[in-house]
């Protein structure tokens, strides 16, 4: 896959955060929970945030199409699976008082414009390692939270239908 | 052939206006929502979905809506609204071992680990009409008793752990392995490139995937009946929530863009060995988006079947046919080519109309040509 692109080369630039694997990871961790999140969550929390920064657009909210893929039995070789609509959009924001601002990016599932828009902000400050402790309890723990309580709630749920099959033996032994 | 017409704009208006009147119904009957389609006929969403091959709950239920609930129309729009969209590039494949599963059976082992998970499905009921949804309609007392009540610690969860049956059955050695192929960017794509035969089973799968259910259920059926016979047992099941992975290309790192709801069916098929190898079980498989048990169960017979010349085995049904099973399974494709015949073939009606009056012509003047002759010959 070209990794080479103008807006990772230039976050790149701005700031060391972006380099080297754990980096990666946590950034990796963190845009996947605002991307499954309840976007109303993610309103809340920007309205909530009292230091609010400038920013601007990168990229613009676009909506387009991810080829999911699936494997033959499940372990086998690749197949197109079918499509599934992704929204994504890029924003910078400013530092403030020369400090470089932040690339933040949103990619998530579905067509909801202001969620993307707020996963990407929510990105660039996470990236900022002076809000990064912050947002980490006051946004991402809840959401986290959240996703786990939703999985333990499905999960009790189809639990109460697990059953016992027993074979009878039929006829004369 | 059909050929352009011209005209009948205004009847066309009308038309459409009657179309959207026949659509909403009474109007002294509330408005039906998209949501209400999403929540409540989700398995109707689930099929768009899959078939329209296009995962997007929101879009399929407007979809359901607009076509007053005939589902290939509704197939047919989410394939049109796909074709506007750009791509922004394939996912990881998703792990279905990972899934959060709402439901798993098994009807090849009764214990296994995990367990078995009877989920929200049909299985079990008596199929008897519920007339207590037709009662009690609005009223909402009919609210599940799971209910949403918050977790009780001492709530049993599912175990962790869910490995998919058949890869038990792989320790051993007792089934065909499923590798991945040695370079995974290497995926045909149909909706890129026109098939050609014979075709890969990442084609075949992407084909069968987004098949029309009724084809692939019928299909299915008839190599149970002997058209191409596989003994099939279903090792197992899968319903859940699968998380999708992608690399945009200006990040180059994974991330999960969100959760899929997919059906997985593992067919486990009857042995054969060969010189090679040993008597092993075959496999078929079926994937789809949302809850479509059916439909997978039916993909992977077919599939199976389909790898019989691959396995040596004689093409005796139509199911075992590539070229008839991947040319004739997607019903835009059909629909599009059987529906057209109601459209103006007046010119070509026209040829054959003057064809066949030549043709009745000929017959009268040669069937009074050899009545002449007869007469001719009973004279003398």
């Amino acid at each position: 896959m070209n990794m080479s692109n103008h807006i990772a080369s230039s976050s790149g630039n701005q700031t060391e955060a972006n380099s080297g694997e754990t980096q990666n990871s946590a950034r990796s961790a963190w845009m996947s929970i605002l991307a499954k999140s309840n976007p109303d969550e993610l309103v809340r929390a920007w309205e909530r945030l009292d230091d609010k920064p400038n920013w601007r657009w990168l990229r613009k909210p676009e909506t387009g199409l991810v080829m999911v893929r699936g494997r033959a039995g499940g372990t086998g070789s690749a197949f197109n699976l079918g499509e599934m609509t992704v929204t994504r959009c890029a924003v910078v924001t400013e530092g403030g008082e020369g400090a470089p601002g932040f690339t933040g990016q949103g990619y998530l599932a579905g067509r909801d414009r202001k969620h993307a828009e707020l996963a990407a902000l929510f990105d660039a400050l996470l990236q900022d390692t002076s809000r990064r402790p912050a947002l980490e309890n006051t946004l991402l723990k809840p959401l986290e939270d959240e996703l786990a309580g939703k999985r333990r709630k499905a999960s009790a749920k189809s639990a109460a239908t697990k059953v016992d099959f027993f074979t009878l033996v039929r006829g004369e032994d | 052939m059909y050929v352009a017409v011209k005209g009948g704009e205004a009847a066309i208006n009308e038309a459409h206006k009657l179309l959207a009147e026949e659509r909403r119904g009474d109007k002294a009957v509330p408005e039906l929502s998209t949501t209400q389609i999403d929540e409540q006929l989700s398995l109707a969403v689930d099929r768009v979905m899959t078939e329209g091959s296009l995962f997007d709950r929101k879009l399929a239920a407007l979809a359901i809506k607009q076509a007053r609930g005939d589902l290939i129309e509704a197939i047919f729009l989410i394939r049109a609204y796909r074709t506007t969209l750009p791509r922004f590039g394939s996912s990881i494949p998703v792990d279905t071992a990972e899934m959060g599963i709402r439901r798993r059976i098994s009807a090849t082992f009764k214990d296994i680990p995990g367990g078995q998970i009877l989920g929200p499905t049909f299985d079990y009921t008596h199929r008897l009409l519920d007339f207590k949804l037709a009662a009690e309609e609005g009223s909402d007392s009919e609210a599940p008793h799971v209910g949403n009540a918050d977790l009780s610690a001492t709530d049993a969860l599912l175990d962790d752990a869910m490995p998919r049956v058949v890869d038990l059955l792989g320790h051993e050695g007792l089934i065909e392995e499923e590798r991945p192929a040695e370079d995974d960017a290497e995926v045909g794509d149909l909706t890129r490139e026109p098939m050609s035969f014979p075709v890969d089973r990442d084609i075949r799968l992407q084909n069968l995937a987004r098949g029309d259910e009724g084809f692939l259920l019928a299909l299915g059926y008839s190599t149970q009946r002997g058209y191409g016979r596989s003994h099939p047992f279903a090792g197992e099941i899968r319903l859940g929530e699968v998380a999708v992975e992608f690399i945009p290309e200006d990040l180059g790192f994974p991330i999960e863009i969100g959760e899929l709801t997919l059906t997985e069916c593992q067919m486990v098929n009857q042995f054969k060995g060969s010189a090679e190898a040993p008597p092993q079980f075959t496999r078929g498989y079926g994937l789809s988006f949302g809850h479509c048990e059916r439909k997978v169960i039916a993909m992977a017979l077919v599939d199976r079947a389909l790898k019989g010349r691959a396995l040596g085995e004689a093409v005796e049904g139509p199911a075992q046919d590539e070229e008839f099973v991947m040319e004739h399974s997607d019903n835009i494709q059909a629909t599009g080519f059987v529906e057209h015949l109601k459209l103006p073939h007046y010119v070509d009606f026209q040829s054959e109309l003057e064809l066949v009056r030549k043709m009745r012509r000929k017959a009268t003047d040669m069937s009074a040509e050899s009545a002449d002759d007869e007469i001719v010959e009973a004279a003398e």
